[in-house]
């Protein structure tokens, strides 16, 4: 019986399941451990292909335009999908949401008293080039309150969703950018146990990625789980 | 085993807003979907099932923001990864429904992948309030699962949490219990 090839989850690097500082987690999470299992084949991943998708869904600014440009910042972010051991990991899909530039969502229960954007909807997807790189177009979200404890605020953020080569190496995420004076007072941020893997959430401004005359650059790199060598490489 | 160099990224919850990226034909959002609730071809010859369930919280409530993918192998029992395949085995709902607080799936009986496998659907559960995926296994009551070598790594009494139950001919009912009696196992894989 083949092993699953794949690393496990590092639960140094991820969240607790229940982290009661951020409420919902209380009673939304199993408390019986997660079932360790290892002698299970390989699942694939499924594969999206650039065929089924709209190269304009890379760019936020243009994917919903209907007569303006959307109000805000208009940024850049770039990076590269690796493997734990630097494999890039090519034709990934990658799909975005965030706020827009006055940090109001799209969807229809969100009611925080924030102008929505005519034209901006706040979703984009790409899949990654031969050697891991992406790239979006779009607008520097805003900030927004939510009802977790008095005065909570979200920092700035992009979700990320992303299929890696396996079905295990699925991954769900946030961007932050550098600088949010909201870190240290967000749950969700703080329920990563390590201080440098928070750190690694954070999109750097870069200026050689930032296009004169046209938008700030953000990199945000992403890395997934590792396939171990095959018995051939040993 | 070989030594890591970079270290994984960290997971963060899909929060309460992703219906309008992530599930948009089925919230009614102008955006594209790559996958929907709804895996069945008209072209393609499998013996239909429909997977109806629910997310239920430790207070007992259904979760009305919850996303649930699944990937399953097709009647044949091999994935077919390649989108544009006849039966690509992927969906993807969110249980936000008007009628039914939960999820219903359309799609073709999985065959067996291998001789030590049952016919299952992989299953990966997020929500609000949910810092990491969390990965589990569907089976079907009207199959032989004693021959899954899964199953037997999960204690007895609680493989029925795994096993969906067929209510109907092509139907099936699993409700994903995420915490207290009857919980749900779910896998570190
Ligand atoms: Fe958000």
């Amino acid at each position: 019986m083949a092993t699953n090839p794949w690393n496990k989850r590092d639960w140094s690097n991820h969240p607790k399941m229940i982290y009661p500082d951020y409420k919902s987690t209380i009673y939304r999470n199993p408390k019986n451990k997660l079932l360790n299992i290892n002698d299970i084949e390989e699942i694939p991943s499924p594969k999206f292909l650039e065929t089924s998708m709209r190269t304009i869904d890379s760019d936020l600014t243009k994917n919903a335009k209907k007569d303006h440009d959307p109000i805000g910042e208009r940024i850049i972010v770039l990076g590269k999908v690796i493997d734990e051991f630097g494999r890039a990991v090519p034709e990934c899909l990658l799909e975005i949401w965030q706020a827009n530039s006055a940090g109001r969502y799209v969807h229809r229960e969100e009611v925080h008293d924030a102008p929505l954007d005519p034209n901006f909807l706040g979703a984009g997807m790409t899949l990654t080039d031969k050697d891991g790189n992406y790239k979006f177009t779009t607008i520097k979200p805003g900030s927004y309150p939510w009802g977790n404890h008095h005065n909570a605020w979200r920092p700035a953020h992009i979700h990320f969703s992303i299929f890696g080569r396996s079905f295990v190496d699925r991954l769900v995420t946030q961007m932050y950018f550098e600088g949010d004076p909201l870190f240290k007072y967000d749950p969700i941020f703080n329920s990563i146990p390590d201080k440098k893997a928070q750190n690694r959430l954070v999109a750097k401004f870069s200026i050689d990625e930032t296009i004169p005359e046209f938008a700030h650059a953000y990199i945000f790199n992403i890395v997934l789980r590792g396939r171990e060598a095959t018995p051939m490489e040993v | 085993m070989k030594k890591n160099i970079f270290l994984q990224t960290s997971s963060q919850t899909v929060g309460p807003f992703f219906a309008y990226g992530l599930t948009a034909q089925q919230y009614k959002y102008d955006f594209p979907s790559l996958a929907t609730g709804n895996l069945r071809n008209k072209n393609f010859e499998g013996q239909e099932i429909s997977i109806k369930g629910r997310v239920i919280d430790g207070k007992g409530d259904p979760l009305h923001d919850a996303m649930i993918e699944i990937w399953q192998a097709d009647p044949q029992g091999n994935y077919n990864t390649d989108q544009e395949s006849d039966f690509f085995g992927f969906g993807r709902m969110g249980t936000g429904g008007e009628d039914f607080i939960g999820f219903n799936f359309l799609t073709y009986k999985p065959g067996k992948i291998n001789e030590n496998s049952a016919p299952h659907i992989n299953l990966t559960v997020f929500a609000r309030g949910m810092l990491n995926h969390l990965f589990t296994r569907l089976y079907f009551s009207d199959e032989d699962n004693d021959i899954d070598k899964i199953l037997h790594q999960v204690e007895p009494k609680l493989r029925p949490t795994l096993i969906a139950e067929k209510t109907n001919e092509g139907e099936y009912y699993f409700d994903i219990i995420l915490q207290g009696e009857n919980e749900t196992v779910f896998f570190d894989i």
